[in-house]
C-alpha cells in the first residue's frame, strides 16, 4: 500500500505537538496534549486504510469503498477520548479548587524516599532512631548467645 | 516404633505370588532376607492421596474442634498423622524386601505434570518418624496448652497441615511436587514460629526462618529445573547417576545443596534455627528437631546415590557439615537456656547426619539412616522434657533450676535415656548408629580417616553438652534455691517417655532395624565386607573411638565446672550478622534504587518512556525499517487544505499562552480532522468527530471559567527546549512509523468480505454501524462500560464530599408544573437575568426538533450515517443548548432524570440485548432480522441489534448529561456560593 503524505505529516505534527504538551506540568496543557495525540493516533489508523467512497452498501459500488473496519475502531476511540477529556477537565478543576492551581506536583512519598537515599538511610531509619541498626528487634531475638 | 513395625509386619497380606515379584513370605528372623532390588507394588485405590486429604480435612476442621473441645481437640486432630503411621506400618514387609509403593495421578496433563509418589525404605522411615512424632507431639500439646491459649485453633490447623506437607514431601517422586511440599513446610513453619504474633521476637524469628529457607528453596527450584532438563525427567527415582558431568551439573548441584543445607540449618545457614526457638516447645520438638529440618538431610540422602561421585556434592557437604558439627557442639555447650542448648545441639547433629548421608557408601548410608531415626526420637523427647520443665518450673535457665532430678525422677529418667541415645551409650539406637558411623569411616580411605577425627571430636562435644544438659536441668546446685515444680500429669509425660523408650528399644532390636534400613543402603555397591547394625561387634576400633569420645566428653564436662574462661570463646556459627547486614543492605539498595528511578515527577517518567520509544522504535526504523520508495502526496487536493489547517492549529495550540486560545486552536485542529474524515469517505467518523469536538469545546468553556486565563509560567528555557525536542522526535518517529507500516501492508483488508454479510446477517447497509453493533459488538460493549466509568469519575471529582444526595439532581427543584410555564423557558430567572433572550427563543424552538433528529439518526444509522453514538451526541447537544440558555434549572427541566440512572439503563439495555440473543439460542449479541407488517406504518424491517444501539445512545446521552450536571451546574453552584472553596466546605445545603 502506498502511504498518503498528507496523513503522514498530520500524524507527525499532531503527535509531536501533543507529546510536547503532555510533558508539561499544567493539567490543562496535558489535557490538550491528550486530545491532540488522540486525534493523531486516529489519523494514524486511518492512514493504513483504503481511501474511497462511504462504506454503505447499495449507495456506492463495493469496489471503490473506503475500508470500514478502521473507521469503526476510530469511532470508538473518538468517543472514549470524549470521556477521558471530561475526566481530566474535572481533575483540573478539582486541583484548582483544592490547591489553587492545576499543576501536577511531584509525589510527596517519592520525595521522602529520595531524601532517605540522599541521607544514606534505610527505609525504617525514621521509626527506629539513628543507632545505625535498622531493626531493634535483633537485640531481643531469642537466638542471642549466653553471656 | 520399630518394635511395632515388626509386630504388624506379619499381618501383611501376602502379594499374589504369580503377578508380583514379592512372593516370598517375609522371614523376620533371617539376617539377610531375600531382596528385590527393583520390585514395585502399585497401590490400589490411591490411599496415599486419601491420607494427604485426611490431613487437609483435619486442618480445616481443627479450629472448630478446638472451639468446641478446647486443648483436648488436639487428640482428635492427631488422628490424621496417627492413621498415616498405622498405614505406613502395614507396609513394613514390602519395605524390608526393598519394594516400592508408587502412586501416580494426573495433575496438569498439559505440562506432563503428575502427582507422582513413591515410597521406598528411606522415605518410609521418614514417614514413620514424621507421622509418629507428629501424633505424639500433638497429644503432648493437648496438655502443654491451656484452654486460655490464644490462637490454639490456628495452631492445631497449621500443625496438622504441616504434618501433611511433610508427609507429602518425603513420598513425592517428582522434583517439582517435592518443591511444592518443601515450600509448604516453610510457610507452615513460619506460621508456627510466629504463633504468638504479639511478641516482636517471634515475628522476627518467623520472618528470618521464612526468608532463609525460602531463599534456599528458590535456589533449589532452579537447581531442580536444571537437573530435570539435564536428565530429561523430573522423577526423583529416574534421575540417575550416569548424567554427563560438567559445569552445568555442578551449578545444579550447588543450587540444590543451597536449598537442602538452608533447610537443615547447616553452616552457613545455621542461625535461623536457634531464633526459631521462639516457637512453642511442641513446635520446636516437631519441626525443628524431628521433621522439617530433616527435609534437607533427607534430600541429601535421596540424591547422594546419584551424585556422590560428582563434584562438588560430597566436598561441599563435608565442609559445611564438619563446621556445623563442631561449631554447633561448642555453641551448645555455651548455652544456659536448656532449649537453646538443644537447638544448637540439633544444628550440630544435622551437620553430622549431612556428612554421613552425603558420603555415599553402603556403610555410611546405613549409619546415616540410623542416625536420622535415632536423632528424631531422642531430640523430640528432650525438647518435650524441656517443655515440661518450662511449664511446671517456670524457667529453663540452668542456673535457676536445682534439685529437679530428686523431685521428678520419672522426668529425669526419661531425659537420661534420651541423652544416652544422643551421646551414644549402649544399648540405645544412638550407640548402634554411632558405632556404624565410626566403623564406616574407619574402614574408608585417607579422607574418610581425616573426617573420622572431626566426627570423634564432635561426638566428644556432644557428650559434653549432653551431660551439661542433664546437670543443668536436674542436678542440685549448691548456690541455687531448690526449684519448686508442679508434677506433670501422665498424659503430659507420655509422649517424651514413649519417644525415649523407642530409642532404647530400637537399640535392642538393632538386627531388625538393620533389615529395615539396609534396602536403602543397597542402593550403593557393596564394598567387600557388609556392615550390619548390632549392639555388639566385639572389641573393634569403632568401640575404642566411641569410648575415647565419651571419656573426652566427660572430661570436658567436668572441666567446664572448674573455669568459666572457655565460655568467652565464641565460634561464628550462630551470629546472624551476615543475615542482618544482608537484610540491611537490601533495604538500603531498595531505597537507593527507588530514589534514583522513582523521582515522583510525571514529566520525568513520561520523558523516560518517550525517549525509550524514540531510541528503540526509532533506531529500529533507521537500521531495519523497510523504507518504501513510493509515496503519494494526497488522494484529493482538499486533503491538503484540511492538513494545513490541522498542522497550523496544532502547532499554534502547543505554543499558546492562554488557556482559551489553546482550547480554540485544539478545536480547530479537531474540526480539521473531521474534514479529513469527510474527504476520506468516512461520513460516520466525520459526524461523530464534529459532534465530539463541539461537546469538548463546551466542556472546556464550562471549566475554564474557573481556571486562570493564562497558563502558569513556563520553567527554564533549557527544560522547555528539552520538552520540545522530545515532542519533535516522537512526532518524527510516529510519522516514520506510519509511513513504514502502511507501506509494509500487503494483505488484503479483511473488511473486503464485510459488505455481503453486513446485509445478509447484520441486516444493515451501513457497514461501519454493523461492525459496531454486530461484528465487533463486544468492543462497543467494552467502550460504553469505559464511558460509564469516566462519567462516574467526573461526577465523583466534582461533587466531592457533597456527592450522593445532590449529585444527580438532588438540588434540583421539583419538575415544573405545566401551568407555571409562562416564560419561554421553564425557569430562566433562577440563573440570573444575563441570559440572552434570542438564545432562549431559539433553544425553545429547536430543542424538540434536535431531539427528534437524534432519534432519527439512531434508527437510520443501520443503513445510513448515524447510529447510537452520533444520535446520543446530538441529543446531548440539545441538552447543552438548554443548559447554556437557562442554567442548571433549565437543564433539570429538560432532563428530569438522573444521569447515573440513564447510564446504567443504557448499559443494561446493551447487555440485555446480548443476553436475549443468547437466551433465544444464538450466540451473545447475535442479531436477528424481523420483517413484519404494521397497520398505518406498513412494512417494518427491524434488526434486533437496534436495541443494542439504543443502549449505546442512552449511555452517550447519560455521559453528556453527567458532564453538564458536574462541570456545568455543580460548578455554577460552587461559584454562586459565598465560600471561596466550595468543594472543601463541609456538608451544607442538604437536599
Amino acid at each position: 500500500m502506498i502511504p498518503n503524505l498528507v496523513y503522514v505529516v498530520v500524524v507527525g505534527v499532531l503527535i509531536g505537538a501533543g507529546v510536547t504538551l503532555l510533558l508539561e506540568r499544567t493539567l490543562t496543557r496535558v489535557l490538550i496534549g491528550v486530545v491532540l495525540v488522540g486525534n493523531g493516533v486516529n489519523v494514524l489508523i486511518l492512514t493504513g486504510s483504503e481511501f474511497g467512497t462511504p462504506p454503505i452498501v447499495g449507495e456506492t459500488p463495493e469496489d471503490g469503498m473506503s475500508d470500514p473496519l478502521p473507521q469503526a475502531m476510530i469511532l470508538t476511540a473518538i468517543v472514549i477520548t470524549l470521556g477521558i477529556t471530561a475526566f481530566l477537565l474535572a481533575l483540573a478543576y478539582r486541583s484548582q479548587q483544592l490547591l489553587g492551581h492545576d499543576e501536577v506536583q511531584d509525589d510527596a512519598e517519592d520525595r521522602r524516599i529520595i531524601d532517605l537515599a540522599e541521607r544514606d538511610e534505610g527505609p525504617d531509619a525514621k521509626e527506629n532512631g539513628d543507632d545505625g541498626l535498622p531493626h531493634p528487634v535483633y537485640h531481643c531475638a531469642p537466638g542471642k548467645e549466653g553471656r | 516404633m520399630l518394635l511395632r513395625a515388626f509386630r504388624t509386619d506379619a499381618q501383611l497380606p501376602a502379594p499374589d505370588p504369580v503377578d508380583n515379584p514379592i512372593s516370598c513370605a517375609p522371614n523376620l528372623a533371617s539376617a539377610a532376607p531375600e531382596r528385590i532390588g527393583s520390585g514395585q507394588l502399585n497401590l490400589p485405590g490411591g490411599r496415599l492421596l486419601v491420607l494427604l486429604a485426611c490431613h487437609a480435612i483435619a486442618a480445616i476442621a481443627a479450629p472448630a474442634l478446638v472451639r468446641m473441645l478446647g486443648p483436648r481437640a488436639l487428640y482428635a486432630v492427631a488422628a490424621a498423622p496417627a492413621a498415616t503411621f498405622v498405614w505406613a506400618l502395614t507396609h513394613a514387609g514390602v519395605m524390608r524386601l526393598g519394594g516400592a509403593l508408587t502412586e501416580t495421578r494426573p495433575w496438569v496433563p498439559e505440562l506432563d505434570q503428575e502427582l507422582a509418589f513413591r515410597m521406598t525404605a528411606f522415605p518410609w522411615i521418614m514417614v514413620l518418624l514424621v507421622s509418629g512424632v507428629g501424633t505424639l507431639v500433638l497429644a503432648y500439646s493437648a496438655h502443654y496448652f491451656t484452654s486460655t491459649e490464644e490462637g490454639l485453633g490456628r495452631f492445631a490447623a497449621v500443625f496438622v497441615a504441616f504434618a501433611g506437607a511433610m508427609f507429602g514431601l518425603v513420598v513425592a517422586d517428582d522434583l517439582l511436587l517435592l518443591y511444592v511440599f518443601w515450600e509448604l513446610t516453610s510457610v507452615f513453619s513460619y506460621l508456627l514460629i510466629g504463633h504468638d504474633p504479639a511478641r516482636s521476637a517471634s515475628r522476627w524469628a518467623a520472618m528470618q526462618a521464612l526468608l532463609v529457607t525460602t531463599l534456599g528453596g528458590l535456589a533449589m527450584l532452579v537447581g531442580f529445573i536444571m537437573l530435570g532438563q539435564h536428565a530429561g525427567t523430573y522423577r526423583l527415582s529416574e534421575v540417575v547417576a550416569d548424567l554427563p558431568s560438567g559445569a552445568y551439573l555442578v551449578a545444579a548441584l550447588v543450587l540444590i545443596l543451597l536449598g537442602a543445607l538452608s533447610k537443615s540449618a547447616v553452616f552457613p545457614f545455621s542461625f535461623w534455627l536457634p531464633s526459631a526457638m521462639a516457637a512453642p516447645t511442641p513446635v520446636s520438638a516437631y519441626l525443628h528437631a524431628a521433621a522439617m529440618v530433616k527435609a534437607g538431610v533427607f534430600l541429601i540422602g535421596m540424591l547422594t546415590p546419584a551424585f556422590a561421585a560428582d563434584l562438588p556434592w560430597r566436598q561441599a557437604i563435608w565442609a559445611c557439615g564438619a563446621l556445623t558439627f563442631l561449631f554447633g557442639g561448642w555453641t551448645a555447650l555455651r548455652q544456659t537456656d536448656l532449649k537453646l542448648m538443644l537447638a544448637y545441639g540439633t544444628v550440630s547433629q544435622l551437620g553430622m547426619i549431612a556428612i554421613v548421608l552425603g558420603t555415599g557408601t553402603y556403610d555410611t548410608a546405613l549409619a546415616g539412616a540410623a542416625l536420622l531415626a535415632g536423632h528424631a526420637m531422642f531430640k523430640a523427647a528432650l525438647f518435650l522434657v524441656v517443655g515440661i520443665i518450662d511449664k511446671t518450673a517456670g524457667t529453663r535457665e540452668i542456673y535457676s533450676l536445682s534439685g529437679l532430678g530428686d523431685r521428678r525422677p520419672l522426668l529425669a529418667a526419661t531425659a537420661v535415656v534420651a541423652v544416652a541415645s544422643m551421646i551414644g551409650l549402649p544399648p540405645t539406637l544412638g550407640f548402634v548408629a554411632k558405632e556404624a558411623m565410626l566403623a564406616a569411616f574407619w574402614n574408608g580411605g585417607p579422607w574418610d580417616r581425616a573426617m573420622l577425627a572431626v566426627l570423634v571430636a564432635g561426638a566428644a562435644l556432644t557428650v559434653a553438652y549432653g551431660l551439661r544438659f542433664l546437670w543443668g536441668a536436674f542436678a542440685r546446685k549448691p548456690d541455687t534455691a531448690e526449684t519448686d515444680a508442679a508434677p506433670a500429669g501422665p498424659g503430659f509425660l507420655a509422649a517424651p517417655m514413649l519417644l525415649a523408650t523407642a530409642g532404647l528399644a530400637a537399640g535392642f532390636l538393632a538386627p531388625a532395624a538393620d533389615g529395615l534400613l539396609s534396602p536403602y543402603a543397597d542402593r550403593y555397591p557393596h564394598t567387600g565386607h557388609v556392615y550390619h547394625l548390632a549392639l555388639w561387634h566385639g572389641f573393634t576400633p569403632a568401640l575404642g573411638l566411641s569410648l575415647l569420645a565419651i571419656l573426652t566428653g566427660i572430661g570436658v564436662h567436668f572441666a567446664t565446672h572448674r573455669t568459666s574462661a572457655w565460655r568467652s570463646v565464641k565460634l561464628p556459627l550462630a551470629s546472624g550478622t551476615v543475615y542482618k547486614q544482608a537484610l540491611g543492605g537490601v533495604d538500603r539498595a531498595a531505597v537507593e534504587l527507588t530514589g534514583r528511578t522513582q523521582r515522583g515527577s510525571l514529566p520525568f517518567y513520561l520523558g523516560v518512556i518517550l525517549v525509550s520509544l524514540v531510541a528503540f522504535a526509532g533506531g529500529l526504523l533507521v537500521f531495519d525499517g523497510p523504507w518504501p520508495h513510493a509515496i503519494r502526496l494526497y488522494d484529493t487536493p482538499l486533503q491538503l487544505v484540511a492538513g494545513a489547517v490541522i498542522v497550523t492549529a496544532a502547532i499554534a495550540a502547543a505554543l499558546a499562552r492562554r488557556r482559551f486560545t489553546a482550547m480554540i486552536l485544539t478545536g480547530v485542529s479537531g474540526y480539521g480532522v473531521a474534514m479529513l474524515f469527510v474527504f476520506h469517505g468516512a461520513p460516520d467518523l466525520a459526524l461523530t468527530q464534529f459532534l465530539v469536538e463541539t461537546v469538548t469545546i463546551v466542556m472546556f468553556v464550562l471549566v475554564l471559567r474557573r481556571l486562570p486565563a493564562r497558563f502558569s509560567e513556563r520553567p527554564l528555557k533549557l527544560v522547555r527546549r528539552f520538552r520540545v525536542g522530545i515532542g519533535v522526535a516522537v512526532g518524527v518517529v510516529a510519522a516514520a512509523m506510519a509511513f513504514v507500516a502502511v507501506s509494509g501492508r500487503t494483505a488484503a483488508p479483511i473488511s473486503e468480505q464485510f459488505p455481503d454479510p453486513a446485509v445478509t446477517y447484520g441486516g444493515g447497509h451501513n457497514i461501519v454501524n454493523v461492525i459496531l453493533v454486530d461484528i465487533r459488538a463486544w468492543d462497543t460493549m467494552g467502550e460504553i462500560a469505559v464511558l460509564l466509568v469516566a462519567a462516574t469519575g467526573v461526577a465523583s471529582l466534582i461533587f466531592g464530599r457533597e456527592r450522593l444526595l445532590i449529585r444527580r439532581g438532588g438540588s434540583r427543584p421539583a419538575p415544573p408544573k405545566t401551568g407555571e410555564q409562562v416564560k419561554w423557558l421553564a425557569r430562566p430567572e433562577t440563573s440570573g437575568s444575563h441570559q440572552a433572550v434570542i438564545l432562549q427563543v431559539v433553544t425553545r424552538l429547536l430543542f424538540h426538533t434536535i431531539v427528534l433528529f437524534s432519534i432519527y439518526l439512531l434508527f437510520t444509522g443501520h443503513n445510513h450515517p448515524g447510529g447510537g453514538f452520533a444520535g446520543g451526541l446530538v441529543a446531548g447537544l440539545a441538552l447543552m443548548f438548554r443548559y447554556l440558555a437557562g442554567g442548571r434549572a433549565e437543564l433539570n427541566a429538560a432532563a428530569p432524570v438522573d444521569a447515573g440512572r440513564l447510564l446504567g439503563t443504557g448499559l443494561l439495555v446493551a447487555v440485555g440485548t446480548g443476553a436475549a440473543s443468547f437466551a433465544f439460542g444464538g450466540t451473545v449479541l447475535q442479531s436477528a432480522i424481523l420483517d413484519f407488517e404494521l397497520p398505518v406504518v406498513g412494512h417494518v424491517h427491524f434488526v434486533t441489534s437496534t436495541f443494542f444501539d439504543i443502549g449505546v445512545y442512552l449511555v452517550v446521552v447519560g455521559l453528556v448529561l453527567d458532564i453538564l450536571r458536574s462541570l456545568g451546574a455543580e460548578i455554577d453552584r460552587h461559584g454562586e456560593s459565598a465560600d471561596p472553596s466550595p468543594a472543601l466546605a463541609p456538608e451544607k445545603e442538604p437536599a
